[in-house]
């Protein structure tokens, strides 16, 4: 019996899967990630033991404003938009430049580079706590208990998602030539930065800060531990008094989540651009 | 496009063989040294580029020639010696300041930038007005036949044609010097035949001093005023391309350069004695006693077996459109490469006599040879 996976094959050609075939895959994927959603809706609507469904929560929720005890969902979620947009500038800042530097000056050290980024994976975030505690208790004498200080960690627990992508993207571009061509013709290493390799890697860097703010966004274990309020902690608190309304608030956060990640894959999709000024002679 | 330089040499310096209008920088590599870890890629690198020559250096793989071209550039540091243009030493200048043009083997056009905009390039950073750095970029452009190609990007441009756009930007901003580092290599064969002469055209028509790194003896010989053919991080022999093929310095040469057939025989009182046959010496003072001789496939001539020459077995035969060669092997186990007309077409396995015609073009004592 011939095999019936991988691409069909006419002729020794392989061809694209059918439109039915395509469909069915993205329908059973989409399922998958659809029933997950559709059971929180249906739990937020449920009437309780009278049995029936209705908006009642979700207008009880709204009309309340966010106010009283949901007022720290509200501090919780500008909490943890912070900590994304801190643990970004980490990436950019930080992780960036030090992958350029070894990807152009000093190649022998990737591996010790991509070691070092990877590492983080391999350890429980239970176990990062216990060695971060003293860190942040020395941390918090110093810059004090701020939940900024949270993005210093969160930089490191990113580190093995944002490595991945933006290398992927430094892989597939010839980062040495266009440096070296950029210097010559009299760019310093600042403008051969911003000018050139920047706009060349913006893929990697804007898979690398979806990541970051994904991984960030639903991070949970070292905020709690670490006694820090963001999204998922103040999830949890709202959970123990009023699960339903904490699904609510949870619905909500994906939604903030997955506008927010929108946002940064509309800036990184490619451009249809024009040049920046009329074409120079010729025909169009 | 017109350049303004600061030249200070004169028309004596300019090699013989296609002297262009002087425009160019003088270029000064002096006792250059460049270790790479254990391996030295520069040994004491001396070579002068005279002001708007055309230089190609030529080399085997690892013989240190790209390593010469980028510390030029400033792309590589030195460990010893000096560059010294138009007098002054850059060896301690950022490439940024060093202005040099340079084309890359590999495509290094800005992904992101139309070809009109990697040409202004070189003019932004210089801080050129938006209308001149259009009107320079159009007529660099122009300069090679692009100039209706300027909004488009890399990925629409052939491999020829984002050369030409490298080209355009590295001229753009009328450096002292223009670098090309095997920018050819990645091209096919009818394109590059194209574009190095119209590389050599342009060169010419400016008068830019430039250094031309390449493994291809053809193009090298065919491009440049002269050729510096480099070995293990020296310079093994420099001359105009007539001077390189026909009076190499060393059987490496002699090889390297154009085809030869490395045979040994015997010096004799000025002449070198070969399978019975004395040939004359370009340089009767080499000493007597065995030698290692070059001889090109021109300087033999093959005929029907049972007159004059050495008798040898046909091997191979092969077409190159205006002429054959063909490889026969003496009976000593020797083989050689004779180059003939098309007309005469030996088959493997004929028996053919090979005539020596030409004097050798390199004689080197065995002893010598390590």
């Amino acid at each position: 019996m011939a095999a019936v996976t991988g691409p069909i094959v006419r002729d020794g050609v392989a061809h694209a899967p059918s439109r039915v075939v395509r469909a069915l895959i993205l329908g059973a994927i989409g399922l998958l990630f659809a029933i997950p959603f559709v059971a929180m809706v249906e739990f937020t609507l449920r009437k309780g033991l009278a049995g029936g469904h209705d908006f009642s929560r979700w207008i009880a929720l709204f009309q309340g404003g966010l106010t009283g005890p949901y007022r720290q969902v509200l501090v919780a979620v500008g909490n943890s938009v912070g900590l994304a947009v801190g643990t970004v500038l980490i990436v950019l800042l930080l992780l960036v430049p030090a992958m350029l530097l070894v990807h152009i000056r000093f190649p022998r050290l990737r591996r010790v580079l991509e070691f070092v980024c990877i590492l983080p994976i391999s350890i429980p975030a239970i176990v990062l706590v216990v060695g971060l505690g003293p860190v942040y208790s020395v941390l918090s004498r110093i810059a004090g208990s701020g939940v900024w200080t949270l993005s210093l960690a969160y930089g490191i627990i990113v580190l093995p998602y944002a490595y991945r992508a933006i290398q992927a993207n430094l892989d597939a571009v010839d980062v040495r030539t266009l440096s070296e061509a950029a210097r010559t013709l009299g760019a310093g290493w600042g403008s051969v930065l911003l000018r050139v390799l920047l706009p060349n890697l913006r893929r990697g860097l804007l898979a690398g800060a979806f990541i970051a703010v994904a991984v960030v966004l639903g991070e949970f274990t070292i905020a709690s531990l670490l006694s820090r309020v963001n999204l998922q902690t103040a999830l949890v608190v709202v959970s123990k008094a009023d699960p339903y309304t904490a699904v609510i608030l949870s619905l909500l956060s994906l939604i903030l989540a997955f506008l927010l990640l929108l946002l940064i894959g509309r800036l990184g999709a490619e451009r249809t651009r024009s040049p920046r000024h009329r074409p120079i002679g010729g025909r169009p | 496009m017109t350049r303004t330089t600061n030249n200070t040499s004169t028309a004596t310096d300019v090699s013989p063989s296609a002297p262009p209008k002087l425009h160019g920088a003088v270029v000064e590599f002096s006792g250059v040294t460049k270790n790479f870890g254990g391996h030295r890629a520069l040994d004491g690198f001396d070579l002068t580029l005279h002001a708007g020559e055309f230089v190609a250096l030529l080399g085997p793989s690892g013989s240190g020639k790209t390593t010469a071209l980028r510390a030029l550039a400033g792309l590589e540091s030195t460990d010893a010696g000096i560059i010294l243009v138009d007098g002054v030493d850059v060896s301690t200048l950022p490439t940024s300041r060093r202005d040099m043009g340079m084309v890359f083997q590999a495509y290094s056009l800005f992904p992101h930038l139309s070809a009109g905009e990697n040409v202004e390039f070189g003019l932004r950073m210089r801080g050129v007005a938006a209308a001149a750095r259009r009107r320079r970029a159009r007529d660099a452009l122009a300069l090679v036949g692009l100039d209706d190609h300027s909004d488009r990007f890399a990925h629409q441009l052939s491999g020829g044609q984002q050369q030409r756009v490298a080209l355009a930007r590295a001229l753009v901003t009328e450096p002292r010097v223009l670098l090309l580092d095997e920018p050819l290599s990645a091209l096919d064969a009818k394109v590059r035949v194209t574009l190095r002469e119209e590389i050599r055209r342009i060169q010419t028509e400016l008068g830019i001093t430039t250094l031309f790194v390449t493994h291809d003896q053809d193009e090298a010989l065919a491009i440049a005023d002269r050729v510096a053919v480099m070995r293990d991080g020296r310079i093994e022999q420099v001359g105009t391309p007539e001077d390189l093929y026909s009076r190499p310095a060393s059987p490496f040469i002699a090889d390297f350069v154009g085809l030869s057939n490395q045979l040994t025989g015997v010096v004799l009182n000025g002449f070198a004695e070969l399978y019975g046959t004395r040939l004359p010496l370009l340089d009767p003072s080499q000493a007597d006693g065995p030698v290692l001789v070059a001889v090109r496939p021109e300087d033999l001539e093959l005929a029907a077996d049972g007159v004059d020459g050495v008798g040898g077995l046909v091997t191979a035969s092969s077409f190159h459109g205006s002429l054959r060669r063909t490889r026969v092997r003496f009976a000593d186990g020797a083989e050689v490469t004779v180059q003939h007309g098309v007309r005469v077409h030996p088959a493997p396995g004929d028996n053919m006599r090979v005539r020596f015609t030409g004097a050798p073009v390199s004689v080197e004592a065995v002893t010598n040879r390590a």
